[in-house]
Parts: structure tokens; sequence; C-alpha cells
């Protein structure tokens, strides 16, 4: 209580300091004159007596600061008195403090933007209640985390450490409201799902268990915010209303919250459909088919108090029962738990490793930054050695100067972290709206919240000590005496100084950053001069699923020739092929599992390969540019009532038969036990992303396996502009209704592209910076050596050394430390990218082009850094220098 | 002290608290007579005495520290806290050998 109101006043007159004071002085002016007085009376003279009083009063000066001491508060008087002091120290030198926070907002910028998309990737992904106990359901063998939709009720209704399992499945579907029939993404979703989430409806109601009684008994939707927001126009009454789904009437139940987007972060769809009715969605999938894993997730809670190990011991056995129970579909069924948001381990944990890794380099920008700054600001302590020597011959105590020097430093830090925070939101604004690819759902919200803000103020603060800390050492050790009398520091030793070190560390961090980078690079462009398996190039892809205007069965095939006829009749278009799903340019592919002819046990355990699966047209090789190894391409007269033939790529050859060149001719089995002739070979391509090893894929004929999903391949001589139009216009001619994308084969592959390009392009960001933060560092600090040495550098000139040798004292200090540095950051650098090897493809360090690429690019930087230092050695006019010194 | 002081002589300026220590301590505590002024400061913040201007034997502006009614509270509990203290401390001086037997 009375500290407080002690406290209070301490406050109040450090708000009203400038009376006090006054006070004071007349104080004490009283009471020597009262001491005096009585001196006067015990007999001294006047001066002796004013003397006795003043010294049984003390030193005035020193009980003046105790008092001031007593009066305010000390610690934030001082701090304030600080900041005047460094803001007016700071504007002194621009250039350098302009240098300083544009270093440090960069880095602080990165890391809070790095941070950010870790945090909504990783750290706090989705916005449901209890996010921490959800876990998917992830197969043991592999990380994927599909189930068939029987297994999936069997999971559900045996286990007993979780919640409620839920399903759920992304799919794309074509919906007519009465007007423009347009194509959705969408989530199909166990009656379940919205409970086990714990969302509540924002209009109407969801979806819930009770509205399950067998296949296609649930005709509603729930439109997802964001859509009903553009589509509906946030109309209330949408609610209630009938639209057509793929041609079937469905019932608007309600909407979702604004913050919720389905279970995984990065697939927003536009609203959710029960899985009982997926059917419908699309018509190859089988509900009651326990062979059909194409359940995208199942997902739950664990029950309070259950550990991860046992709800694994509880799925295992639940996974032991389904394997006796169903031998034909079911093999080995084990699981493990993962986090829904990415997908399991499948993107989870590249993603993380990936993530974890940007962090770090990120981190490594700001440390190499507090090193550029540290060696910066060690320069200007001894440059100040002089100022700081006064203080502490005046009576400053060693604290109280370290104090200064951290103020400036923190004000430094604080306006380089304000900076940086105020870009980084403007990036993650950007990037929140950024769509990458036009045709997925794929969206990613980075607004950035208390966790970002909290870590770059936490991140400004550490790095302003950092940096501040570096001078430390030379202020403890500094002899005023010595200073004062001889103008210069004397240690200019050949040891190595800590600023001298700081800098090595900086460039060997730098040339980490910009190693890794150079590798990444390479690695990008070499996967995309690699072969695909099909020549991108001058071909177009208009996909269309037939199934969304209503057509089934027969009437699927034969609008399917029609359409590929229709095509062919544009003029400027060579060849027209179909494929169920193009490589690299979709998703749903299928999945067919090849065993040897002698196997009679068709178990999925017994499988030799897990193949691609792609249902063509005859023509399709040729449209998509892919040269037949050997053997021959289908015709249309490999139908329904020929042997079922494939022609299957080198990978699947060396799988089945053991290599290439025996394929041919011969027989292999599917699933159902179907005898397939192997009539021709492809070599291998990229079906589902670019750096995937090589997989292998048969290729069946369309009348073979129908599919109403299709992808026609137009290759053709004429620009885009101009063959756009007249493919739309050829489907359009035969059925107005149905839903069609089109875009060039080369664009659609910036989807698979996109993970590569991201992290190649987050990586050259950081080795941009990295390489701009070393230019600072070396410029700094050879300018600082060569402005130290002009009066050595003139009496040597004067004295006759050559420019050569001029430049030599100059800057050969300088260049060693780079040098020390680039190759110590080479080696770290090396060893780092196997770390990169497994994110981008083909990205060896082991390369002479890159090796080569690192030494160019430290030298360049060298070279551009020390320039202007060594313009200004070579200017020196001796005689003007000496004249002046 | 300075609160003793203050309530035995009613109203004083700096100088007098000072040389009235002096006085009492019989010239013994002869420290520094400027160091009083911060603790005077103390004290006023704390709220145990208060300080006006007004006249002083010669005429002239000084300050007057007056002792508060909460001053008065904490003079007493610091007397209690004092004599308890130099009781303790007392009875320990006093105390022989037998007296624990």
């Amino acid at each position: 209580m009375k500290s407080l109101r002690r406290f209070f006043t301490r406050l109040v007159s450090l708000a009203t300091r400038r009376t006090q004071p006054e006070r004071l002085r007349e104080e004490i002016e009283e009471h020597i004159a009262l001491q005096t007085a009585e001196n006067l009376r015990a007999g001294l003279s006047p001066v002796e007596a004013r003397r006795q009083a003043m010294m049984k009063f003390g030193g005035v000066e020193a009980m003046k600061q105790d008092y001031r001491a007593e009066r305010g508060l000390p610690l934030v008087e001082d701090l304030l008195h600080d900041l005047r002091f460094a803001t007016r120290v700071l504007r002194k030198s621009p250039g350098f403090t302009a240098v300083a926070v544009v270093t440090l907002a960069v880095a602080i910028g990165a890391n809070a933007v790095v941070f950010s998309i870790m945090n909504a990737l990783i750290l706090n992904p989705l916005h449901v209640p209890h996010a921490e106990s959800l876990y998917a359901i992830q197969h043991g063998n592999d990380a994927s985390l599909n189930q068939s939709y029987p297994d999936y009720l069997d999971l559900r209704d045996r286990n007993r450490t979780l919640e409620g399992l839920a399903a759920n499945n992304g799919a794309q579907v074509g919906i007519d409201t009465g007007e423009n029939p347009s194509r959705a993404w969408i989530n199909e979703v166990s009656g379940n799902y919205f409970d086990v989430m714990g969302v509540q409806p924002y209009l109407g109601r969801l979806i819930h268990e009770s509205d399950e009684h067998g296949p296609n008994s649930a005709p509603y939707i729930v439109l997802s915010h964001a859509y009903w927001r553009n589509h509906f126009a946030g109309d209330r009454s949408a609610v209630g209303r009938v639209v057509q789904v793929n041609k079937h009437p469905f019932t608007i139940v309600g909407v979702a919250p604004p913050d919720f987007h389905g279970t995984l972060v990065f697939f927003n769809p536009d609203f959710y459909l029960p899985i009982v009715n997926a059917e419908q969605a699309e018509p190859q999938k089988r509900l009651n088919d326990r062979g059909r894993r194409w359940v995208f997730m199942t997902l739950g809670h664990l029950k309070p108090g259950v550990t991860i190990a046992q709800a694994v011991a509880d799925l295992n056995s639940i996974g032991a029962y389904l394997e006796k129970t169903y031998p034909k579909d079911d093999d080995k069924r084990t699981f493990t738990l993962a986090r829904p948001s990415l997908y399991g381990d499948y993107l989870g944990k590249p993603m993380r490793a990936f993530m974890t890794a940007l962090m770090l380099l990120a981190g490594l920008i700001l440390v190499a930054a507090c090193a550029n700054l540290g060696s910066l600001f060690a320069a200007r302590a001894a440059d100040r050695s002089r100022e700081v020597a006064l203080r502490l011959a005046l009576g400053a105590r060693r604290s109280r100067v370290l104090r200064q020097l951290f103020t400036e430093a923190l004000l430094l830090s604080v306006t380089g972290g304000v900076v940086g925070i105020w870009a980084s939101v403007f990036v993650l604004r950007g990037l929140s709206a950024w769509q990458p690819f036009a045709r997925w759902p794929v969206y990613l919200t980075v607004i950035p919240d208390a966790n970002v803000y909290g870590m770059a103020v936490l991140l400004t603060l550490a790095s302003g000590f950092l940096f501040g800390a570096v001078p430390v050492r030379q202020v403890l050790h500094t002899d005023p005496y010595e200073i004062v009398k001889s103008g210069t520091l004397r240690n200019a030793g050949r040891r190595m100084s800590v600023r001298e070190l700081a800098l090595v560390v900086e460039i060997a961090i730098c040339a980490v950053l910009v190693t890794s980078s150079f590798v990444a690079v390479r690695g990008l462009v070499r996967s995309l001069h690699g072969s695909f398996g099909f020549e991108p190039q001058y071909a177009m892809v208009a996909d269309t699923d037939l199934s969304m205007a209503g057509y089934s069965g027969e009437s699927v095939i034969a609008m399917q020739k029609h359409m590929i006829d229709a095509l062919q009749k544009i003029p400027g278009v060579k060849s027209v092929g179909l494929i169920d799903a193009a490589p690299l340019a979709s998703g749903g592919f299928t999945g067919g599992l090849a065993f040897t002819d002698e196997t009679n046990d068709l178990r999925p355990g017994n499988a030799a390969a897990d193949a691609y699966q792609f249902s063509i047209s005859p023509e399709y090789f040729e449209a998509a540019g892919t040269t037949l190894g050997s053997g021959r391409a289908f015709s249309w007269h490999d139908d329904k009532n020929a042997p079922a033939v494939a022609v299957i790529n080198q990978e699947l050859a060396r799988k089945v038969f053991g290599s290439g060149g025996k394929a041919l001719g011969k027989y292999f089995k599917k699933r159902d036990g179907t005898r397939v002739q192997v009539i021709g070979i492809v070599g291998d391509g990229k079906y589902q992303s670019v750096t995937e090893a090589p997989e292998p894929a048969m290729f069946l004929p369309i009348l073979q396996s129908p599919s109403s999903q299709a992808y026609f391949v137009v290759r053709s001589t004429r620009d885009d502009a101009q063959v756009m139009p007249a493919i739309r216009n050829a489907v359009h001619g035969l059925d107005a209704s149905l839903p069609l994308y089109i875009e060039r084969w080369s664009k659609a592959m910036d989807a698979p592209l996109f993970g590569p390009r991201m992290a190649t392009l987050s990586l050259g960001v950081l080795g941009a910076m990295a390489a701009l933060l070393s230019i600072t560092g070396i410029f700094g600090m050879a300018a600082y050596a060569v402005s130290k040495r002009l009066r050595e550098l003139g009496i040597r000139m004067a004295l006759g050394a050559q420019r050569k040798e001029v430049l030599a004292t100059a800057l050969g200090r300088a260049l060693k430390l780079l040098a020390a540095g680039s190759v110590a950051g080479l080696l770290l650098g090396i060893l780092a990218s196997r770390v990169l090897a497994a994110i981008v493809y083909q990205a060896t360090p082991r390369d002479p082009v890159v090796l080569a690429g690192v030494v160019l690019a430290m030298s360049l930087l060298g070279l551009v850094a020390t320039w202007i230092p060594a313009q200004r050695a070579l200017a020196l006019d001796p005689a003007t220098l000496l004249r002046e010194e | 002290m300075v609160l003793k002081t203050l309530d035995v002589l009613g109203p004083l300026h700096g100088y007098g608290i000072a040389r009235r220590i002096e006085q009492i301590s019989g010239d013994l505590l002869a420290v520094n007579q400027g160091t009083l002024y911060p603790v005077l400061l103390k004290l006023e913040q704390e709220g145990a005495i208060t300080s006006d201007w007004g006249a002083s034997e010669n005429n002239r502006r000084a300050r007057f520290y007056r002792l508060t009614r909460e001053g008065r509270k904490q003079l007493q509990v610091e007397t209690q806290d004092w004599e308890q203290t130099a009781a303790i401390i007392g009875r320990f001086f006093e105390v022989k050998a037998e007296d624990l037997s």
C-alpha cells in the first residue's frame, strides 16, 4: 500500500519534473545559510564559516543524484535519457542507421512471414474445437489414409478409443442452380462429420447421422460460407432451395461457419454432401465395395485419457479382424495416427521438414544480420572509444555506458522490427489473397495472429541484445587513461577480433544460403528439362466429366467418340487423344494392381506392382507426344469383344516381367483375374509429380475400361487463343450443358510443379537476402578498414608503394575473411543440401556447376562489396592527406 | 529518528532536523547533513510527513516538515518494533550461564 502510493507519487513527479530541482536548491541554500550563521556565532570568519558549513553538508552533487533517484523513477528516467541520446547519435549517422534498419527489417520480416506460414500450416491449422486431440487414421505400411467405405464403417463401429470417427472425401461435381451450370469442389462427408468436428451451423442446419439411411438416401448439401456468399450473394433464402448436382436434386439445408474450411488446410470445398450419396457425385464409386479405397480420410478425436499407443493397438486389432474376415479385399491392415490437416504424413512430413528447414534458414538470416550489425556496432564502438573513455573518466559507471549502447541497439532493432512486421503483413495479405491454381480450390489464409506478433517482437528484442552485445567486451576493457592520452585503441593486433569473427560467421551463413539456393534452382531446372513421358508443348487439355451431364453406360463412350471426331475437325488440329486422368494435370488417378500370370491367389499382398492405371483412346499416345518403345498402340477394334490388352511402361515391365525387353506379348493379371496381354511398351513418365521416382503405369483401351471422366489432349499448330474457343464451340455444339475446362497442358502442370517452384522461390529469396547481407557486411568491414588506415596508406603511397600493394594492404584482410567464410559456408552448404535433396528433385550439391556458381557468386559479392572502399583507397592523394593529419 | 524528532519538537526545517539529531545523539552521529534530504523526500512520498514553505528564524524562506497522522502511526509501530527488538537483544546480553541450567 505504502510502496504503491510512493510509486504513484514518483510517477507523478516524473511527469512534472521541472518544478522540483528549484525546491531542492532552495533548501540546500537555506540549510547552508543556517549552518553558516551558526558557525559565525561560534566565532569563525565568514569565509571559513561557509566552508565548514559546506563540508558538513557533504557532496552536493552526489546528494542531488540520490535525491533525484529517490524522487522519480530512475530506471525510466535513464531510459528516456538514453533514448533521447541514442536518437541523436543515430540521426547523426543516417547511412549507418538506414543500413541497420533495412537489414533488420528484411531479416525480421522474412522470419515473420515464414513463421506465419508455418503457423497456418502446421502449428495452428484447423479452426475446430479441441484440434489437439484430432487424428486421422493412416495405414501403417505406406503413408496413405484411404479407406474403403465398408472398412470405414467397421473402424467407426468397432473402435473403443475414438470419440467418433468421421470420413470425408473430396470430389468435383457439376452444379446447376437454375442458371449457368458450373463445376464445384465438394467434400463428401459422413453423417457424423460435423458433429465429430464440433462445428455449429452459420445458417440452417448441418448434416447429421440421422440423415443417413443407406446409399443415396440423403439428398442434402451444406454450403461453405464463401460459396454461399459468392454464388448465392449471401442470400438467406438460399437455405431450403433445391439445386441439381450432376442432374440429381439436392436440397440446401444450411451454411457452414466462415472459419471452417473442411479438415485439410489447403483444400477449400464449395459445399458438403453426404458420403452416402457419393455414387451420385461420382458414379464409378461403389459405396459397398470393400476393395475400393476411395474414402480420402477418416478422422476423429481421441477419447480423453487415451494415449496414441492405446488407440493404435485398438485399431490394429480391428485391422487383424478385417484381414481375417475379408482376406480377398483386405491384406495386412495396420494403422497409425497422424495429423489430418496436411493429409497425415503424406504431405505433413515433407511439409514439416521443409517448413522447419525454411524457418531455420530464416533464423540464420537473422543471425547473419545480427552478426553484420554486431560488427558494424563494434566498429562504431571502436570509433567512439574516445567518447566512452571520456565518460568513464568523468565518473560514469561502466554499466551505465553499456546500458546506453544497448539502448541504441534496441532502438535500432525495434525500428527495424516495426518496419519488418509492417512489411510482412503486406506480404501475408498478398499471400492470403493469392490462389495459385485457377481450377483447384487451394489457398491458404495466413493473416498473422497473436503468435506471429509475439514471435516477431521476441526476435526483435533478442536480435537487439545479440548485436548490442558484440562491443560489450570492448567497453569493459576500455582504459580511459590510455585512450584519452593516445587517441586510439591500442589493440590493433594480429589476433582475430570479435568483429572479424562475427563477419566470418556471417559470410559462412550467407554462403550456406547461397549454396542451398543454387542447389535448389539447379535441381528445379533439371527436373523441368527432364523427360515427362509426354510433350506438354503445343498441347491443350480439355476436361469434362460426362456423368456431370447425366450420361451413363454406353452413351458415355458414344459421346466421347463424337467429341473426338468433332475436335479432330477443328482446323489446325493435328491429333486428339483421350485419357481418363491426364498426367501432371489432374488428380483422381486410378490405381491398378498387376499380378504375374502365374499368381492364382489374387490378394493385394501378392501383387507384383501397384501401378497407375490409365484408360486411353487409340490416338492418345500420338496426341500426347509419347513415343512407343516397342509394340503397337491400341485401335478402335480393341473393344469389349476383343482380348484384353495393355500398353505398359518400362517400370511396370521391370516389376512384373523382370525387364522391358521380355514383356512384349506376355500376359499379366489384374485384380479381378482378367489376363491382359502386353501389346506395347512406353518409356517411364511422370504422372503425379515431377519429383517422383519412376512409377509403374499401365494404359488400357478406353473401350475395355470405360471412364466418364475424360481429358481430351488436343495437339495443334495454331496458337491457343484460336484453338481454345474452337474446342469450346465443338464440345458445346454436341451438348451445351457439359461443364468444360480447357487449359494448356504446360499451364495445367503448375499444380504438380507448385511445390518445387515454391521451394526454389523461397530458397532463392533467402539466398538473395543472404547475398545482400554479405555485401553490406564486407562493405562495412572494408570501408572501415580503409578509413582507419588512411594515414598509413598515404605514407606508403608517398614512399612509392604500387597500387597493387596499397590494395593488398587495405583490403587484404577483408578478402581473407571473405575467403575463410565462403569456404566454411560452402562446406556447410553441401552438408545442408542433403536435406534439400529430399524436397527438390535432383538437387545434388556435388555438381560442378553448383560449386563453380557458388565460388563465382561469392567472389562477385566480394568484388562488389570492396569496390567502393578500393576506389577510395586508390584515389588517395598522399599530399593532402598528410597535410590534414 | 526523523519521525521522533518531528514528533517531539513539532514542525521543523531540514537544517533544524539535522541539528537536533546531532544534538540528541551527542554529536556521535555526524553524517553528512546532505544525506538527510533524500530520506525526507522518501518519507514525504510515503505520506509520513508533509512539508510547507514557511519563514525560518532569520526570516528566510524555508521548508518545514510536519508529522502526519499516518506518520504518527508509523512512528508508533516502529517504536514498538524497536523496543521489542531492543528488549530481545537486551535479554541476550543479560543472560548468564546459571539462568539457563
